[in-house]
């Protein structure tokens, strides 16, 4: 899409407006926690302000900056999954009633118009990635179908990649290409809008956009190359499918579970990851009870049960698990890798175990095998 | 289930404790009044009601086994009792009174009582579980009203307990709190705790110390090796690890190896 404009930085509220007045709410980042993560924001002062991430394995921290852009960051912890895939959610309610049977009913998900501003390519990648799991013409998910529909997605393009980053290497960023209704590139002084689809053209007339000069189209075409060349981690260039599939008796994955805590912060905070389980919560009436579905992980004993046994009892039987899932599975289910090469199951590991060099660890096995 | 069935009877014991997982009952509130609508409460001794020997279908038992009076009270219990579920970690795991079975403790009985000779106690803290057979364990320092819930519902039904095997963590992201451990270099014992609290004290922006016990599968000596990164005195190390739950084996070992480092 081309651009339609730039949008000084001291009129950045008007799209709050706008989004308010078509009855939207808008999340956005900001800082919390010690982290730049999304919250209901109602204006741009509560955007990050003169700070900026430094991550590194297992490690997050925010620094202050002279940089006065409000999305000189990489991502935090968490973006756009758990708006449409809900950390814990109850799908029903029961209830029994005198005469012993039990009525359902079901918890229609309702979430209001969202705006989420500040969306990066590989969250976007990611989005798309779930949208193939809930999504599926075989069983569409009905809260998570709910949800997503109510999205507006107001990306910006990444110009500070972090240490943890390697999207250049999946082919999912750091620029967006998909999935956008606006997308914003930061200059100095404001933002080089564009828009696509009925919602993001509704939303750029009423933005009263000033011309663009030729000098700020430079700027951003240097800036985007600039994000890519910053990253330093990458993916072997090698089929991962088949070094993964082959090297399941590998040595390796014991040595990973000497390391890893099979803790499942790395599935948590990974924006493809979607299993889940479900378990009934009764109330203390004996009478009635919900059915809550939440958020697990292939790192939990509950997630390899089956009839009395935990088929993957051992971490590294778990570890094993994800990356062959991730980085094989998903291709035959999904056409593609599910790894948007966001970084995070990288940074926010606490005893930091990178996948990127995990994986070169076992090409390597298998090139010399 | 019919209004003519008689109502479980439950009991709730007292050991060596604090009584804080009794006071789970006694914090249900309004969920107290719809519990007693279906249960009989005929024994709760923080409540005043005694009657040790009385049959029950359930005795929730707080607190470990100190004394050679206690060892034979819990087999009392556990003769009139169909279901015997232990709350908390000192029931569960021996809890805080255990950490006398790492120091010489008659040395302390002289050194603070003064009249020494009246101090009759076992030479070690045990966990229920080493003297009767146990059918359920609730773990917490203290336990919650949720778990107390859950588990007289699923035996009122016939059901197996539900039992939390998580590590907290899983709890911790699903509130999306920002890892403590990864942003401040906390000394988080989530990623070896069973989940169950509710992830109290990351939400309040602290490292979690272990209050629930060791989930399944824990790594002990990995996130040891880790504390040891964030700069952690080896008697720090071995102090996280064996405070409330210095007599289970999962936290003991790495525990007790950062101890001999000091």
């Amino acid at each position: 899409m081309s651009f339609r404009g730039f949008l000084p930085r001291e009129r950045f509220d008007t799209l709050f407006s706008i989004l308010h007045k078509i009855g939207a709410q808008c999340i956005g980042p900001t800082v919390k926690e010690g982290a730049i993560t999304y919250a209901h924001l109602s204006s741009s002062a509560q955007f990050p302000h003169k700070v900026t991430d430094q991550q590194e394995p297992g490690s997050y921290r925010l620094t202050p900056t002279t940089d006065a852009r409000w999305f000189a960051w990489a991502n935090g912890p968490q973006a756009l999954k758990p708006l449409v895939f809900a950390p814990e959610e109850i799908l029903w309610r029961s209830e029994r009633n005198a005469t012993g049977t039990i009525a359902f009913t079901t918890d229609a998900a309702q979430m209001p118009l969202t705006a989420v501003i500040g969306v990066r390519a590989c969250d976007l990648a990611a989005l798309a990635l779930q949208d193939q799991h809930f999504l599926h013409p075989q069983g569409q998910d009905a809260s998570y179908a709910s949800r997503r529909r109510q999205l507006i997605l107001i990306a910006v393009n990444c110009t500070h990649p972090s240490a943890s980053c390697f999207c250049h290497a999946t082919g999912d960023g750091p620029e967006v290409d998909q999935d956008y209704d606006l997308l914003l590139d930061e200059l100095d002084h404001g933002f080089a809008v564009r828009c696509s689809g009925a919602t993001g053209e509704q939303i750029v007339q009423q933005l009263s956009l000033e011309p663009l000069q030729p000098s700020q189209l430079n700027e951003i075409d240097n800036a985007n190359r600039h994000a890519a060349e910053q990253q330093t981690r990458h993916l072997p260039a090698t089929d991962l499918e088949q070094v993964l599939n082959t090297l399941q008796e590998s040595g390796r994955w014991q040595d990973i579970a000497e390391r890893c805590l099979s803790c499942g912060n790395c599935t948590s905070v990974c924006p493809s990851c979607f299993c889940h389980s479900q378990h009934d919560v009764p109330a203390a009436d004996g009478i009635t009870s919900t059915h809550v579905r939440q958020w697990d992980s292939c790192f939990t004993q509950g997630h390899s049960y089956i009839h009395g046994l935990v088929i993957r009892n051992e971490t590294r039987f778990r570890y094993r698990q994800w990356l062959t899932h991730k980085f094989a599975g998903w291709i035959r289910q999904y056409g593609r890798s599910g790894c948007v090469g966001c970084g995070r199951c990288i940074t926010w590991c606490p005893v930091g175990i990178d996948v990127t060099e995990e994986l070169q660890g076992l090409t390597e096995e298998y090139n010399n095998a | 289930m019919s209004e003519q069935h008689q109502q479980p009877r439950v009991a709730v014991h007292k050991f060596s404790s604090c009584d804080g997982c009794q006071l789970a009952f006694l914090n249900l509130g309004e969920d107290l009044l719809a519990l007693t609508e279906r249960l009989d409460i005929v024994f709760f001794a923080e409540a005043g009601m005694m009657n040790e020997s009385a049959e029950v279908d359930i005795a929730f038992v707080e607190g470990s086994i100190s004394t050679a009076k206690d060892a034979q009270r819990i087999r009392n219990i556990r003769e009139h009792s169909r279901y015997l579920i232990t709350i908390g970690a000192c029931a569960t795991a021996g809890g805080l009174q255990a950490l006398r079975n790492l120091a010489k403790s008659d040395d302390w009985v002289q050194a603070i009582y003064t009249n020494p000779e009246h101090i009759d106690t076992l030479d070690k803290v045990s966990p229920v579980r080493e003297h009767v057979h146990v059918d359920f364990e609730l773990w917490g320092c203290p336990i919650n009203k949720n778990q107390l819930i859950a588990l007289v519902n699923s035996l009122s039904l016939g059901v197996l307990p539900f039992e939390e095997t998580d590590k907290l963590c899983m709890q911790c992201k699903r509130q999306q709190h920002a890892c403590v451990m990864v942003t401040k270099g906390s000394p988080c014992m989530g990623p070896l705790t069973r989940s169950g609290c509710g992830a109290l004290c990351p939400a309040f922006g602290r490292d979690c110390y272990g209050c629930y016990g060791p989930a399944e599968n824990t790594n002990a000596s990995a996130l040891g090796q880790r504390f040891d990164g964030v700069g952690l005195l080896s008697t720090q190390i071995s102090n996280r690890y064996l405070s409330i739950y210095s007599n289970e084996q999962a936290f003991a070992c790495t525990g007790q190896g950062w101890n001999e480092e000091s």
